[in-house]
């Protein structure tokens, strides 16, 4: 192909000069071109090779139907795999490369693929790479044939999104959509109309008439003068979901060169409509026949575009090859601008006097009941081979041999159905278009235009250009971008690979970045022709979102990197900070998971910190305990149920630790529930569980005891809560100002009492997770920072120490306390852990309390809590099975260990464990096996460390 | 991504909620018997047709209601409060 740009015509800006660059090489275009246009302007006849051969391969189309001319787009981390040149606008700066050849599209050395082709059918690769496995080929195969490359930095970009609702969206703004955008903005509805391309207008047929084009101007005109309208251009409709959703791709700065590119990148919108209108147009077949691939071998259509907004000829010689009377517009027009075509090869018997007339006048030569046999050249057509098509359509002889540089072919036109398919709507099959229209449409969706298959053609229908009785050709392409032949169709209908989705996934058709635009419809029309069925018949495959590949970063928006996952920071950050803790995320929060000292490893750090709370008092930020108030004159019936213990029987003033299940009996959340008055409780949960816990508590309370009277409400960031734990913690809490009587007598464990500290309202619970004397003191968390600092300076003289996270979970272990979801799983029910008795005994029924009745809970082999005793004086590992004494493993895994650290105030290792019936085997040996080596262990209590809790009531 | 009308607040985005799964389930009692009770946890609908379903309104009001939706079209036929009575539907 040797295309070059007219002295005159296009809606481009000749008065300047865009600078790109195009596989290192530089290249001008001007203001208008799209990447493929300036190509084709620049005389560049191959762009890309194809994916599994590596055949060189021009430009097949002018839009988003483009298979061929994929490319890399950029570098470094702003680089884009696999846009299509037909969909770039040219800026100056651009850089592109094609993607599937090395070094050069020119010079491409995979191509040697292409001389063994005949040996690498479809279904090759699985045929072949069998032994020993597959995944020994994978890499290299992959290598060879992957397209593009993923940038390897994090995408700069942003990308944002909106939501918008509207009466109408109106998808395509050519001819059809625009008229009905404008009859409902007259009829004053609100109305959206997005058009993927950057100009209003459309090209159905690859042209406008000038009438076409001034009747689009009108419209487009008429349309921004109304205030109910939006216009949207660059703005490709992707995705067709449920209830009228559509999603949207805007490209706000693609085309800009970077210099000038300002704000998000592209914008997905998700637009809800009232109706929606798909006025999407139509895309051209190709016409199959013995190299169909060659570069020079283009859709009329996309010649046509080229022609009228670029002023670029696709070639010197031109012949078009066709089966319908709308092909011709293109080579008439061709003729028109003063570009040589020779020949129209029409299968059509006759045609249109008035076309005939139009061919005779420019000089064209016209063939009917004539179609290519063969596109001949090896790099580039450089001519055609011709045969007369006898009356079933099969070639009969050879003709004569035509040269050309251009071969322009039309197999007729697709109705765009990808977004009325995606949205439900079903496919009829229309015999005076020879292709698929809508049909049936649940959603509140019309079809208009092109895309409704309102073409008015005249077409003869011609699927593969083959002598009769003969196989179909394995060079004669169908799905231009995944190497698919009318041969491969022929193989998977001889395999009986012959519905159309078995087609579909043993040949690859239509499974490639353009989801079959130009090939799934010959594919099929040829797999009928095949099992003798009318294409109608052979059905589609479904199409899926996305209509045309979209950019990832446009989905997640702003929901990456920190914005992903925020964690919640507590309200005495800084105060953690300033202490130099190392944060870790504990559910949602940022909490300190301990406070290293200079020199000092996580280890050392943690075991100070756990020794320091039982020497003498340590402090720490227990904020994200769930908090929800529950009120209400039904509140404690409402949490007998809810509890695995009995709740009402609780004083005001005074707290209970309570198990909740869920219906299945597991355990749910455990926590302490403090009774403020009689009809108020405030119930506290694990860490990071609290809207869990509030979302179960709304759930029974809307859906299931809907008379009982009782709100709930999750407060838990109402409140900053420190722990002062430790010998010396009341002496600490004394020394400030607070009207609470703190003495042992008047404040035991497990009180719950309210006033003010330091002239702050505060709450201040005497609960333990440590084993210590224990104060949790809550005040409105503004004054987080504040307390933090004030129990600092008041602990200072008893050497108080801050502790994190890890330092707590030595200090629980070592008490034998309970953490839900390390010590528990889904499958523990609250007998597992010694919590049985309101199970059999409890007077109303709770959640979850039927499920720990059923036969499988009574086991008596069922795993249950315990405390391990390492017996050669090493930590057993978390996750590390128990087998019996001088068992090896492979053996019966009884259970494993659960919780496991190095106590600093036993002076040895301490464990926790679930095993079967180990309540009942308190003092047995066993063996814990993990990773080829094994433990000797003996089943003790869980709690090791001050087990009457004399410190804890102290 | 379904549309969905909130009894209290309107038509909002699927996004907002969280389906609840299958509603008007009858809660046995506790001297039930254990296959009753495994009915109650474990059977569940599975029509092809009207499906009578529990949404919750978790990023809005915080209601719960119920649903009727077609398992085929995704159309919904009506949305009613926990405790009013279900409206007449389509088979």
């Amino acid at each position: 192909m040797s295309g070059y740009r007219l002295a005159e015509g296009g809606r481009i800006d000749r008065s300047r000069t865009v600078r790109f660059r195009w596989g290192g090489q530089p290249y001008e275009g001007h203001p208008g071109d799209t990447l493929a246009s300036a190509l084709l302007a620049n005389g560049v006849s191959i762009v890309g090779r194809s994916f599994k051969y590596h055949r060189p391969r021009g430009l097949l189309g002018a839009g988003l139907e483009e298979p061929n001319a994929l490319l890399q787009l950029g570098d470094g981390a702003t680089t884009v795999p696999n846009r299509k040149a037909t969909e770039v606008e040219l800026f100056d700066g651009l850089s592109a490369s094609a993607v599937n050849a090395w070094p050069s599209p020119e010079l491409d050395l995979m191509a040697v693929n292409g001389l063994v082709k005949r040996f690498i059918p479809a279904a090759f690769y699985y045929k072949t790479f069998t032994w020993p496995h597959w995944r020994w080929f994978e890499p290299a195969i992959r290598k060879a044939a992957g397209l593009g490359r993923a940038p390897e930095a994090a995408d700069p970009d942003r990308y944002d999104q909106r939501h918008a609702h509207e009466d109408l969206l109106v998808v395509g703004g050519g001819l059809a959509g625009l008229a009905a955008a404008l009859e409902a903005a007259r009829a004053g509805r609100q109305v959206l109309l997005v058009e993927g391309d950057a100009l209003l207008g459309g090209a159905i047929f690859g042209r406008q008439s000038a009438d076409d084009r001034a009747e689009a101007e009108r419209l487009a005109a008429a349309l921004s003068a109304l205030p109910n309208v939006t216009l949207k251009t660059r703005t490709l409709a992707v995705g067709y979901h449920d209830h009228n959703l559509l999603s949207l791709v805007e490209r706000l700065t693609d085309h800009l060169p970077e210099d000038r590119r300002r704000g998000p990148r592209q914008r997905l919108w998700k637009v809800r409509a009232g109706e929606v209108v798909l006025a999407t147009g139509a895309i051209e077949r190709p016409l199959v026949f013995d190299g169909n691939d060659l570069p020079g071998v283009m859709l009329a259509s996309a010649a046509g575009l080229y022609l009228e907004r670029h002023a670029v000829a696709p070639g010197r010689r031109v012949v078009l090859a066709c089966n319908n009377d709308r092909a011709w517009g293109a080579a008439l027009a061709l003729a028109e601008a003063g570009v040589r075509v020779e020949a129209i090869l029409e299968a059509r018997a006759e045609v249109e006097p008035a076309l005939l007339a139009a061919a005779r006048g420019a000089g064209i030569v016209v063939e009917t009941g004539t179609t290519v046999l063969q596109a001949l050249g090896r790099r580039g057509v450089t001519g055609v081979r011709t045969t007369r098509l006898d009356a079933q359509g099969h070639a009969t002889g050879e003709g004569r041999r035509l040269p050309c540089d251009c071969l322009l072919m039309s197999g007729g036109f697709s109705p765009v159905v990808h977004l009325h398919s995606q949205a439900g709507g079903s496919l009829g099959w229309d015999e005076g278009l020879q292709a698929f229209v809508p049909g049936a449409q649940p959603q509140a969706c019309r079809s208009v235009g092109a895309a409704a298959g309102d073409l008015d053609l005249s077409i003869r229908p011609l699927w593969h250009v083959a002598r009769a009785g003969a196989d179909p050709s394995p060079s004669a392409w169908v799905d231009f971008q995944n190497d698919v032949t009318a041969g491969d169709v022929a193989l998977a209908h001889r395999e009986a690979f012959r519905s159309v989705e078995h087609l579909k996934r043993y040949t690859t058709l239509g499974m490639a970045s353009d989801q079959g635009k130009t090939s799934n419809v010959n594919g099929l029309a040829i797999m009928g022709t095949l099992l003798g069925k009318a294409p109608a018949d052979v059905g589609t495959t479904r199409f899926r979102p996305p209509y045309d590949p979209s950019t990832m970063g446009a989905y997640a928006g702003l929901r990456r990197g920190d914005l992903l996952r925020p964690a919640a920071g507590l309200p005495a950050h800084a105060a953690h900070e300033a202490l130099g803790a190392v944060f870790e995320e504990y559910g949602h929060w940022l909490r300190p998971a301990f406070y290293p000292r200079a020199g000092e490893g996580e280890a050392r750090a943690v075991a100070r910190e756990a020794a320091a709370v039982r020497a003498s008092a340590g402090l720490f930020d227990a904020s994200p305990l769930g908090k929800i108030a529950v009120k209400g004159p039904d509140a404690a019936t409402f949490l007998d149920r809810i509890y695995v213990g009995t709740i009402s029987t609780l004083k005001p003033g005074r707290c209970r630790y309570g198990l909740m299940l869920n219906e299945h009996g597991i355990l749910f959340d455990d926590g302490v529930v403090a009774r403020i008055a009689e009809d108020h409780f405030l119930v506290g949960t694990t860490s990071g569980h609290a809207a869990a816990v509030q979302a179960a508590f709304q759930e029974w309370l809307q859906c299931e005891w809907t008379g009982l009277a009782v709100a709930s409400e999750n407060v838990t960031q109402g409140w900053a809560v420190m722990n002062v734990a430790g010998p010396h913690a009341r002496t600490i809490l004394q020394s400030l100002e607070t009207d609470i009587d703190l003495s042992a007598d008047a404040f035991p464990h497990l009180a719950h009492r309210e006033g003010t500290l330091e002239g702050v309202h505060c709450r201040i619970q005497r609960v333990s997770f440590t084993g210590e004397l224990s104060f949790e003191v809550a005040v409105p968390t503004r004054y987080g920072l504040a307390l933090h600092a004030r129990l600092m300076e008041a602990g200072a003289p008893f050497g108080i120490t801050p502790f994190g996270v890890e330092a707590l979970m030595i200090l629980r272990t070592e008490k034998g306390f309970l953490h839900l979801g390390s010590d528990t799983d889904g499958m523990t029910l609250p007998q597992d852990i010694g919590f049985g008795g309101p199970v059999t005994t409890k007077k109303v029924d709770f959640v979850g309390r039927r499920s720990c009745l059923r036969p499988d809970g009574q086991r008596a082999d069922r795993r249950q809590f315990v405390g391990l005793e390492s017996l050669d004086g090493r930590l057993l590992p978390v996750g590390a099975h128990v087998l019996r004494p001088g068992e090896a493993a492979p053996g019966r895994s009884q259970g494993w260990v659960t919780s496991s650290v190095n106590s600093p105030n036993l002076g040895r290792p301490h464990a926790l464990a679930m095993i079967e019936a180990g309540q009942s085997r308190l003092g047995e040996e066993i063996c814990v096996w993990d990773l080829g080596t094994s433990h000797r262990a003996r089943i003790v209590d869980p709690c090791a460390f001050d087990p009457e809790g004399v410190r804890m009531h102290g | 991504m379904l549309n969905i009308d909130c009894p209290y607040c309107g038509p909002r985005a699927e996004s907002e909620y969280r389906c609840g799964g299958e509603s008007l389930i009858q809660r046995p009692a506790l001297d039930c018997s254990d296959a009753e009770w495994a009915d109650y946890l474990y059977t569940r609908n599975n029509p092809k047709g009207v499906h009578i379903e529990r949404w919750h309104h978790v990023h809005g009001c915080g209601m719960w209601f119920n649903a009727a939706r077609s398992t085929v079209t995704h159309q919904i036929f009506a949305t009613w409060g926990m405790t009013d009575p279900v409206p007449e539907l389509p088979e």
